[in-house]
C-alpha cells in the first residue's frame, strides 16, 4: 500500500529512505518532495538504505483491536502485537514498527539491539501485504 | 500590561456520552459563557469556533455553525482547526482580533460529540496522510504512543506503573469535585491496577476516554471590560502557538519516525518544552510564579512528562514531585485541579477552551471544593496532532 519504503529479501532486507545531497539529512518515510531542513539550500533527494540494526528506544503493545484502516479479521480472536520504536545510530532517527510475530513486551528492554526483517501485515485470497518488522538480534523464530 | 485580554465569561456543557449533536453542546456552553459575562449574543462582535472534523460537514465551519444556531446577527466569524490545540488557537484568534482592534468582544466556542472507542482517521484510502498511515501500516492507535512514552519514562527515569496510577488517583479525586466532569468517582490505585492493559504498561484507567462536551469563553479588550463594569477581570496574558523545530527527535503522534539528527544538531529544548517557554516569555512569568497548571493528561504518564516540560521540576523528577504531593490540591503547584482529561475525557475542540474556563474559575476564586488557595497565575498546556502546540497563561 506504500511504495518504496523497503526492499530486498532475507539478509538483504532494508528500510528505504531518502537523503539530501546538500545537507545529508535522512528521511523515513521517504521524502521525495524537498528537503525539510529549514537551514538547507535544497539538494537532490537520493534513495538510501537504512541501517539494518538499531536499539530499542521504547516498546508497547496493542491489547485491543485497532479500528480501520488497520485490517483485521473480526471473526478471529484478537491477537495483540508488539510495537517497537528503534533508534538507528548512524541515521540518528527513531523508526516505529511492529515486532516480528511471537515477540512480546516481555522479550524486550529499552536499549536492546534489534534488526529489521521482512514480514506480512495481512493477507487475503488475492493479495499478501508485506511490511517491515523488528526482531531482537540473535533470535531466529 | 496593555496586551492583556479580559475573560468576561466562561461556560461549559457538562461532559459525558450524551449522544447529541455537537452544536447543541456548543450553544449551551456559549449561552452559559454569555450569561456569566452579563452580555447578550447580539453584543458580540465576533465568534470563533474550534473545529471538529467528526461532526461531518458542519464541523468544518464551526464558527458559523454556532452563529447560526445562536441566531444570525452579522458577527465577524472564524473557524480554527489545530487538532487537540484547536481550542487554544481559537482563543488566540480571538485575542489577535481584540488586540488589533478588529473586535471589542469575542465569543469562543468548541464542542464535540466523540465516537466510542479509539479515535481514528477519516475514511477512504489516503496513503498521503500520516494519520491514515500509522493506523493502516502499524495499527498504532493513540494509546500505543502513550504506552511508548510511559515505557520510555520507566527505562530512563525509573518511573513505575504505581507512579502512573497515582496520577489517576489524584485527578479522579479532583474530578469528583467538579460538576462538569464526566467521571465523578474517586479511583483507587488498586482499581487502576485491576483494569485491563490497553497498551503496555498503561491500563484502561491510565488513559483518558472520549467524551461529548462543550466549552466557551467571552473575551474582550481591557477598555471594554472597564466600560462593562469589570475593573479586575481574569486576564489572558499569553497564548503560545508554536511549531516544533527541525530536527524533532521525539517520536510523536501521528508520525512513524522522527526527524533525523544526522545533519543538524537538535535544540536542547524539546517541542513540548518550547510550548511552555514561549508562553512564559510572552507573559513575563516563569514556572516559579505559577499557582497551578492544567495539562493534557491524555495518559497518566504524560501528565508526569508535562511537569518537566513546564519546568515545575528537573528532568526525571516528576514522579518525585507527585509522590511528595506537590501537584495535589493543597500542594505548592496543583496540576489538573479540574480533574483533567482523566475526569473529563477528550472532546477535542472543547478541551483547550475548557482548560481556560478552569483557569478563569480558579483565578476568580470560584472553583468551589477544588479551589487552589490564593491562585494568581495559571498555565494551561496542550498539544495537538501534526505539530500543533499551545499554552495559555492567565493572571488575576
Amino acid at each position: 500500500m506504500v511504495a518504496g519504503w523497503f526492499a530486498g529479501d532475507g539478509e538483504d532486507f532494508r528500510l528505504i529512505g531518502t537523503r539530501c545531497s546538500a545537507c545529508t539529512s535522512v528521511f523515513f518515510p521517504r521524502e521525495d518532495g524537498s528537503c525539510r531542513n529549514p537551514g538547507c539550500p535544497g539538494g537532490e533527494l537520493e534513495e538510501v538504505a537504512l541501517s539494518r540494526r538499531g536499539r530499542v528506544w521504547s516498546f508497547t503493545d496493542s491489547r485491543y483491536r485497532p479500528p480501520s484502516p488497520y485490517v483485521t479479521n473480526p471473526e478471529l480472536p484478537w491477537e495483540p502485537y508488539t510495537l517497537i520504536a528503534v533508534e538507528l545510530e548512524s541515521e540518528r532517527l527513531v523508526v516505529l514498527g511492529q515486532a516480528a510475530p511471537g515477540v512480546t513486551v516481555a522479550d524486550l528492554t529499552v536499549g536492546m539491539e534489534v534488526e529489521v526483517v521482512p514480514g506480512v501485515l495481512h493477507e487475503d485470497a488475492e493479495t499478501t501485504w508485506t511490511t517491515w518488522q523488528w526482531r531482537p538480534t540473535g533470535v531466529t523464530e | 500590561m496593555t496586551d492583556d485580554v479580559a475573560v468576561l465569561g466562561a461556560g461549559m456543557h457538562p461532559w459525558g456520552k450524551w449522544g447529541r449533536n455537537f452544536v447543541e453542546y456548543g450553544v449551551a456552553a456559549a449561552r452559559a459563557a454569555l450569561a456569566d459575562a452579563g452580555l447578550e449574543w447580539r453584543d458580540i462582535g465576533s465568534i470563533v469556533g474550534a473545529d471538529t472534523v467528526r461532526g461531518g460537514y458542519p464541523g468544518y465551519v464551526a464558527g458559523a455553525t454556532f452563529a447560526k444556531a445562536l441566531g444570525w446577527q452579522g458577527a465577524r466569524v472564524a473557524s480554527v482547526y489545530a487538532a487537540c490545540a484547536s481550542g487554544a488557537q481559537a482563543v488566540n484568534t480571538a485575542r489577535a482580533q481584540i488586540l488589533s482592534g478588529l473586535a471589542d468582544v469575542v465569543l469562543v466556542v468548541g464542542a464535540d460529540a466523540a465516537p466510542k472507542g479509539f479515535f481514528r482517521p477519516a475514511g477512504g484510502d489516503r496513503p498521503d496522510d500520516p494519520d491514515w498511515l500509522r493506523f493502516r501500516v502499524l495499527g498504532a492507535t493513540n494509546p500505543t504512543y502513550f504506552g511508548l512514552y510511559a515505557r520510555r519514562r520507566m527505562a530512563v527515569h525509573g518511573d513505575t506503573p504505581e507512579d502512573f496510577a497515582q496520577v489517576k488517583v489524584k485527578n479522579s479525586a479532583l474530578g469528583a469535585l467538579n460538576p462538569n466532569a464526566r467521571y465523578r468517582k474517586a479511583v483507587t490505585a488498586d482499581e487502576v491496577a485491576a483494569s485491563a492493559v490497553v497498551a503496555d504498561p498503561l491500563r484502561l484507567l491510565d488513559i483518558c476516554a472520549t467524551s461529548d462536551g462543550g466549552a466557551a469563553l467571552v473575551l474582550s479588550g481591557m477598555d471594554f471590560a472597564r466600560r462593562h463594569g469589570v475593573a479586575d477581570p481574569v486576564r489572558i496574558r499569553a497564548v503560545s502557538t508554536v511549531t516544533p523545530r527541525y530536527p524533532n527527535t521525539v517520536l510523536d503522534l501521528p508520525d512513524i519516525a522522527t526527524d533525523s539528527a544526522a545533519a543538524v544538531q537538535p535544540a536542547a529544548e524539546t517541542f513540548r518544552e518550547s510550548i511552555a517557554r514561549a508562553a512564559y516569555e510572552e507573559a513575563g512569568v516563569g514556572p516559579e510564579d505559577l499557582s497551578f497548571a492544567e495539562v493534557y493528561d491524555l495518559s497518566t504518564a504524560l501528565e508526569l512528562q508535562w511537569y518537566e516540560d513546564l519546568g515545575l521540576c528537573g528532568e526525571g523528577e516528576a514522579a518525585k514531585l507527585l509522590r511528595e504531593g506537590t501537584t495535589a490540591l493543597g500542594g505548592r503547584i496543583p496540576v489538573n485541579a479540574s480533574g483533567g482529561l482523566a475526569s473529563f475525557g477528550e472532546a477535542v475542540p472543547a478541551q483547550a477552551i475548557a482548560q481556560v474556563c478552569e483557569l478563569t474559575w480558579q483565578l476568580r476564586g470560584a472553583a468551589g471544593d477544588r479551589q487552589v488557595a490564593g491562585a494568581r497565575v495559571g498555565i494551561a498546556a496542550n498539544q495537538g496532532l501534526f505539530g500543533h502546540g499551545s499554552a495559555v497563561v492567565a493572571v488575576r
